[in-house]
């Protein structure tokens, strides 16, 4: 952590109850807030221990194989003819995307308290399959609930978590994506609480969720604030991530978020766009409310019921966000846009054409936004763009819409 | 005193136990829910817990989760709700109301406009599942200011400092959920309810009414042995979508529920005495 940061008021959240500003906090269950209460006080012993950090930092060195490269995708950034654009890798982790950093982590603290089962929510599969993944490296039971919706179109990643021994619950509720994966999830937990261990993939839900999974997911920015003085002789001018619960783009934009020229911007879901209402983005158009264990900005009706969310990419299809956003949005540290979906997808084909890297849909609106904001910049300036994960797991997808069937 | 308490009271003079039936405002219809308030509280109810429906039912089983759907899906509003006590109220003054939810619909409210709204409309309590003491205190303040009570769970792993915590800010009863699981599972075990019961006790005087797992005369009789108040709410939703599963029609769904009701009163009546 920079001397900067941790002398700063980003340093000092989430508070003792597990507030950021307003947001944040634990709305859960009465059975749950034990097992919140023991997680918080492991979390805190174990990161405070260098033989666990250690631990930690062997697995992301020789098991998820960092640091990812901060690459510079010099072509796309002449094509555009503005900023220089870096990309960092996080689609070259092990199992493909961010979200390993997170479940590496939350898979040992599981291991220290001695839980031999681990669940897990899903949405694009990614954390799923990051999940299934670790629990079999640990010899862990794992389950991960999905909602039918994102098990249909992510059947390539609902396989591969077979393959590694998950078991595989499709969710039928409501609106059979990622909110209600989560629902179930905590449903699982708190039934099965004394032997299993809720493996959260985003920096949302109750406290200490987003505070751990943050503090896991910072290893991002870390590495990226180095690298681009490396390779920069700087730190960036800008930083762009994708927002669904928003931990890849806690994790990049944590480390500088005391660093006051750099500029940051989160894109949200605008699905096929904010006025249609059919979109994933609180933060650009939802209002303050309580789900899933936190108060954060929602996509709410007028009797405060949850609505229904779009996007074209399963693992930004959610209704809320992780409340540390909703706090830099409010403090304006951050700016929070959209891309919809058709200029993801544009995004996704230019980067596989241009520089031969397939990005996640999920990254892709990342790379629309980037593409907008470098145009305005000039060749000092240097962007840099959370890569969060690869897109093989979107090829049926894409292929559906070129109305290619296989 | 409040409703609440003063039924509790009179309860316990008569050595009789609360029953307290929980269904879903709205599910099976909007028309369905004043009616069958009414025809509880004929049959042995004694307080009525009133399910505010949510999009996002995180601590329901199935059987539940379909009555929110239902509910929503019928149109059911938390202002819908409001008035449908309101309705009760016209031709009863005496039995307590209970509204059962989440937080968020309350939270869009506004914690001060809910109490107003809730008090004016006759409710006595209320009981958000998903807002734990740490996070109680605002919208504590308001149900106080209207003289709601408020109603807290204590859990089978609710250490004994917490149990403390809880008991000093509650009013009305205590509500000891029976299992670790959500509402409708089905491995009761009375005698760790008992167990759990003592300790509350041993911190309060307020009544302890227990809930989830709890599904017909028998399981409602050996609860209510040891505990002051039963809640009986999946297994009442679960036979009204089943008589309006076989063709049913509202009046059918009632009678299923009424019958429930009727029986597990005599279960528990059985049991006291």
């Amino acid at each position: 952590m920079s001397s900067e940061l941790k002398n700063s008021v980003y340093a000092a959240v989430p508070d003792v109850d597990g507030r950021f500003g307003d947001y944040g906090g634990k709305f859960v269950a009465e059975t749950l807030m034990a097992a919140l209460a023991e997680l918080e006080a492991v979390y805190r012993q174990l990161s405070a221990d260098p033989a666990f950090q250690r631990e930690l930092d062997e697995d992301l060195a020789h098991y998820v194989g960092r640091p990812s490269p901060l690459y510079e995708a010099k072509r796309w950034s002449r094509s555009i003819g503005g900023a220089r654009i870096f990309l960092k890798r996080e689609d070259l982790n092990h199992t493909g995307a961010h979200k390993v950093n997170n479940t590496v982590g939350q898979a040992l603290l599981a291991k220290h308290m001695g839980k031999p089962r681990v669940i897990a929510e899903t949405g694009a599969g990614q954390h799923g399959v990051a999940t299934a993944t670790i629990a079999a490296r640990l010899g862990l039971k794992c389950q991960v609930f999905m909602g039918e919706e994102d098990v249909r179109r992510q059947a390539l990643n609902v396989y591969r978590m077979k393959l590694l021994g998950a078991d595989v619950l499709p969710v039928t509720s409501g609106s059979r994506t990622l909110k209600d994966a989560m629902n179930e999830a905590m449903r699982d937990w708190v039934t099965n609480i004394d032997d299993t261990f809720y493996i959260i993939g985003t920096v949302a839900g109750p406290h200490p969720y987003p505070m751990l999974v943050r503090d896991f997911q910072c290893v991002i920015g870390r590495e990226a604030r180095r690298q681009a003085q490396a390779q920069t002789g700087k730190l960036p001018d800008a930083l762009v991530a994708c927002v669904g619960g928003g931990s890849n783009a806690i994790g990049l934009f944590h480390p500088f978020l005391a660093d006051e020229g750099v500029a940051m911007y989160g894109v949200e879901a605008g699905g096929h766009g904010i006025a249609s209402n059919q979109h994933a983005a609180p933060l650009t158009a939802g209002t303050p409310g309580v789900l899933h264990g936190n108060r954060t900005y929602l996509m709410q009706d007028e009797d405060g019921q949850i609505m229904h969310t779009h996007s074209i990419s399963a693992g930004l299809d959610y209704p809320g966000v992780g409340p540390e956003h909703a706090w830099l949005k409010d403090l304006g540290r951050v700016h929070y846009v959209v891309a919809n979906d058709e200029e993801a997808l544009r995004a996704f084909h230019t980067l596989t054409r241009v520089e031969g890297i397939m990005p996640a849909l999920e990254s892709s609106h990342a790379l629309a936004y980037a593409e907008k904001l470098a145009a305005q910049m000039t060749p000092e300036q240097v962007v840099v763009v959370n890569l969060s994960g690869r897109g093989d797991k979107d090829i049926h997808t894409v292929a559906q819409i070129d109305g290619i069937q296989f | 005193m409040s409703r609440l308490a003063g039924r509790f009271q009179q309860l316990a003079q008569r050595g009789r136990k609360a029953l307290i039936p929980y269904v879903v405002a709205g599910d099976p219809g909007l028309d369905v829910t004043v009616p069958l308030m009414h025809r509880m509280v004929d049959c042995g109810a004694d307080i009525i817990e009133l399910g505010v429906p949510f999009s996002d039912p995180m601590s329901e089983g199935p059987v539940l989760q379909l009555g929110h759907e239902r509910a929503l899906a019928n149109g059911t509003t938390l202002r819908r709700v409001l008035e449908l006590v309101r309705e009760f109220r016209q031709r009863d003054a005496d039995t307590p109301v209970l509204l059962m939810g989440y937080a968020n619909p309350v939270v869009h409210m506004g914690y001060a406009a809910f109490a107003d709204a809730a008090s004016a409309a006759g409710v006595d309590a209320l009981l958000t599942v998903d807002i734990p003491p740490e996070e109680v205190a605002p919208v504590n303040a308001e149900l106080q200011r209207v003289g709601m009570d408020n109603i807290f769970l204590v859990a089978p792993t609710t250490p004994d400092a917490r149990i403390r915590r809880i008991t000093a800010t509650a009013s009305g009863f205590i509500y000891y959920v029976s299992l670790k699981g959500v509402t409708g599972a089905g491995h009761l075990d009375v005698a760790d309810v008992a167990h759990h019961l003592g300790q509350i006790r041993a911190h309060s005087q307020l009544p302890v009414a227990v809930g989830f797992g709890i599904r017909d005369a028998a399981s409602a009789a050996a609860v209510a042995a040891v505990a002051d108040g039963v809640v009986v709410g999946s297994a009442l939703v679960n036979a009204m979508a089943k008589a309006i599963e076989a063709g049913g029609d509202h009046e059918a769904a009632m009678a299923a529920a009424i019958a429930l009701v009727a029986a597990i009163r005599q279960g528990i009546d059985g049991a006291a005495s």
